[in-house]
């Protein structure tokens, strides 16, 4: 079932394989993504995901569900989200013209909110009671504790402890709204450990609770079904750039952990092979990949299994986990969803690492030119857009998922550019500042 | 052939010859490399010579989702001090031919990653059994279905209290050796009790065409085992047996009568389940 070249890093790897007409790519509905995904995990759950499976694939026919969902989504999440122009950041990306689809505007402030209101109106229709979930940077436990409270269900997140201590004001946000947050001192500490307790909690309640999984990866239906859920995403960034711009973006860049926010803005463009949109995935390069210290999956990983899904996975030559590391709590996870993995390995999306260093300076570039403090997720995006910018021109045009908003991380960011703390700094706000400047007058003349 | 490979037991063998005394098996488990390499295979040694009919060898993996605490804690361990798959495999080998059948429970990535066939081909040389897979489904098992088929081992699938009727027929029609009935929905570790719904959980499997079912999580002492030993054909032991090497990690004898303790208190435990 897997080619041999899937042992090997993308790097290395030859990407010939388009054994399937291109336009069927949006179509896609699991379990299986090419040779990703499927259920690995223990029988006991199996009931659970096919009960899931078959209350999913009846709600998305049914009109009161999906009334319910935009209901929701435009009451309560303030969707559709805006595309904002990003002029004085553009000068910085060599001139291409860079479109910020607006996710860190939606209620609970990133796109997280999309996926966890679809699953909280399947858990009442399951009649269950209680919802977990996983959280890394905080952002899906907050949004799945809003909706929790939203939809009067109890609520226990699982959270790795360095996430809690790097990221402790979610941590506060959650317990304000009414959920149980436990920090998780297994393993390494972070996000795929908080996966692990989410589990075995799972199997333990699984008559009365609904794992409500956070992110494109793990076992079906939970790819599909997340993917879907965020398709709001490109679906409404499509019909914006073309009302905006009239023509389609010849790019489109997202940040990818587990890939949730990426595979809802590239799915409406799956299809656009004619002109080619291309599509890029930004992974967390850490320190960089060849030190081994990143969780950049895709490129730097191998084909393997890891909380339920065949997909790319950070591991040794045993088969063990190797830890992940970002300076983004929300993108340190050693795998990636399967969809993903496919997408790469048929050539239809490019996956780029982006280390931590580019991604803080994106951060502060973004805040000081547009007055936009980006999620430092969001930021691997808006560094990735920088450099495609200046390969591509001032003609061309990109749309970056600008995934949430960066309240969350001003105490990471203080300490990274030396603002708080006896640490000295990693870079220097001062030339980032200088740069921000300059862009600025450009900017102005230009108009 | 190999000469462990020879006189290796297989499963049903095992289960076999505690049915002719009447009686359900003693299957035992240990993670291999807790506290060392060495100290575990001394440690699978002295539950053979306290009457385990079967040795499930845990292939300590980062990410054990079936596992509780208890487990994970020596499992991590063991990975912290080095051990590697092929010392699983070393352990197989130093295990066999000792009147027991030798089992792996392993998650389904390590045996990826070694290669299924390649695993099947060398735990059979090595005079392995077969391998429990807590977290491969038979659904997405056919590398597995195939290797094991190809070399002769054993493939050991769960069921779970929640299974209904079709998912239990196919996992016991992909099931060879016996069926791993989890007696609680959850993860590994000591309980007060084993559920009383774990019986017809055994009753629901036989019906659906299983010739061996064994039961484990939760089972720690003799009362427990007489009382899961009346009604199916293997008790599954496992942190019963981590923790007393954990409580006593330093001090070698104090382990070893700990661990014999603990296996005398089971094995007459299913000695008298049925008497």
């Amino acid at each position: 079932m897997s080619s041999p070249d899937h042992d090997r890093p993308l790097s290395e790897r030859v990407v010939t394989d388009l054994t399937r007409p291109i336009s069927e790519l949006r179509s896609e509905a699991g379990p299986y993504f090419g040779d990703f995904g499927g259920r690995f995990l223990p029988e006991a759950l199996v009931p659970a995901l096919d009960e899931l499976t078959e209350v999913y694939e009846k709600a998305i026919i049914d009109p009161e569900f999906t009334a319910e969902l935009q209901h929701l989504a435009a009451e309560y999440t303030g969707r559709p989200s805006l595309l904002s122009e990003a002029p004085r950041f553009s000068q910085l990306a060599g001139g291409a013209r860079i479109l910020l689809k607006r996710e860190d505007l939606n209620h609970t402030g990133s796109h997280k909110i999309n996926n966890v209101l679809g699953q909280a109106l399947l858990t009442k229709r399951m009649g269950k009671t209680r919802v977990i979930a996983e959280t890394g940077a905080g952002q899906h436990g907050v949004a799945t504790a809003t909706a929790a409270a939203l939809f009067g269900l109890d609520c226990t997140i699982y959270m790795g402890g360095e996430d809690t201590e790097r990221q402790a004001l979610n941590v506060a946000r959650m317990r304000l709204l009414g959920a149980e947050v436990i920090a998780v001192e297994q393993g390494s500490r972070t996000l795929k450990d908080a996966i692990n307790e989410a589990f075995r909690d799972w199997v333990a309640n699984v008559e009365t609770t609904h794992y409500l999984l956070g992110t494109v990866a793990g076992p079906h239906p939970f790819p599909a079904m997340v993917r879907d859920f965020h398709r709001i995403i490109g679906e409404e960034a499509r019909a914006q750039t073309l009302e905006r711009v009239g023509r389609l973006p010849d790019a489109v860049v997202a940040c990818v952990g587990g890939g949730s926010n990426a595979m809802g803005i590239f799915h409406a463009f799956l299809d656009d092979t004619d002109p080619l949109v291309r599509l890029i995935g930004c992974e967390a390069g850490g320190d960089g990949v060849t030190t081994g210290r990143h969780s950049a999956t895709i490129t730097g990983g191998t084909a393997g299994v890891l909380h339920g899904a065949r997909s790319f996975v950070m591991q040794d030559e045993d088969g063990q986990t190797v830890p992940s590391h970002s300076v983004s709590a929300g993108l340190d996870y050693p795998s990636v969803g399967p969809e993903h993995a496919w997408l790469a390995d048929i050539g239809r999306a490019e996956y780029r690492a982006i280390d931590d260093g580019p991604a803080m300076e994106a951060f502060a570039l973004l805040s000081m030119t547009e007055g936009i403090m980006p999620a430092i997720e969001s930021a691997h995006a808006l560094a990735g857009a920088l450099v495609l910018g200046r390969e591509l021109g001032e003609d061309a045009v990109i749309l970056v998922s600008l995934s949430g908003r960066g309240d969350k991380d001003v105490d990471t960011a203080s300490r990274w550019f030396g603002l708080v703390g006896d640490e000295p700094a990693r870079a220097d706000l001062t030339a980032l500042r200088a740069a921000a400047r300059a862009t600025t007058d450009q900017a102005e003349e230009s108009r | 052939m190999t000469t462990a490979e020879s006189h290796r037991l297989r499963a049903d063998e095992v289960l076999d010859r505690a049915r002719a005394e009447n009686r359900a098996a003693l299957i035992a488990y240990l993670p291999v490399g807790f506290p060392d390499l060495e100290r575990s295979i001394e440690a699978a040694r002295i539950l053979i010579d306290h009457g385990a009919d079967m040795i499930e060898l845990g292939l300590p993996y980062s990410d054990p989702v079936m596992d509780g605490a208890v487990i994970q804690q020596a499992a991590a361990s063991a990975l912290e001090a080095g051990t590697r798959t092929r010392h699983v495999l070393q352990a197989v080998e130093a295990l066999s031919g000792r009147g027991a059948a030798i089992l792996v429970m392993s998650y389904w990535n390590p045996i990826l990653a070694y290669g299924p066939d390649a695993f099947a081909r060398d735990l059979a040389a090595a005079g392995g059994a077969g391998v429990i897979t807590p977290d491969l489904i038979p659904d997405e098992g056919a590398d597995w279905i195939a290797a094991s088929e190809r070399h002769g081992v054993d493939r050991v699938f769960l069921v779970a209290p929640s299974s209904p009727r079709d998912r239990l027929e196919h996992v016991v029609s992909h099931t060879r050796g016996f069926v791993y009935a989890a007696s609680t929905m959850g993860v590994t570790g000591t309980r007060a009790s084993v559920s009383a719904a774990t019986e017809g959980l055994v009753e629901r499997t036989r019906a659906a065409g299983a010739k061996n079912v064994c039961v484990g999580l939760g089972v720690s002492n003799g009362e427990q085992a007489a009382q899961v030993g009346a009604y199916s054909d293997g008790v599954i032991v496992g942190s019963a047996f981590v923790r007393a090497l954990l409580e006593n990690q330093d001090d070698d004898a104090a382990a070893r009568t700990a661990l014999a303790a603990v296996a005398d208190d089971l094995r007459a435990g299913v000695e008298r389940a049925r008497a």
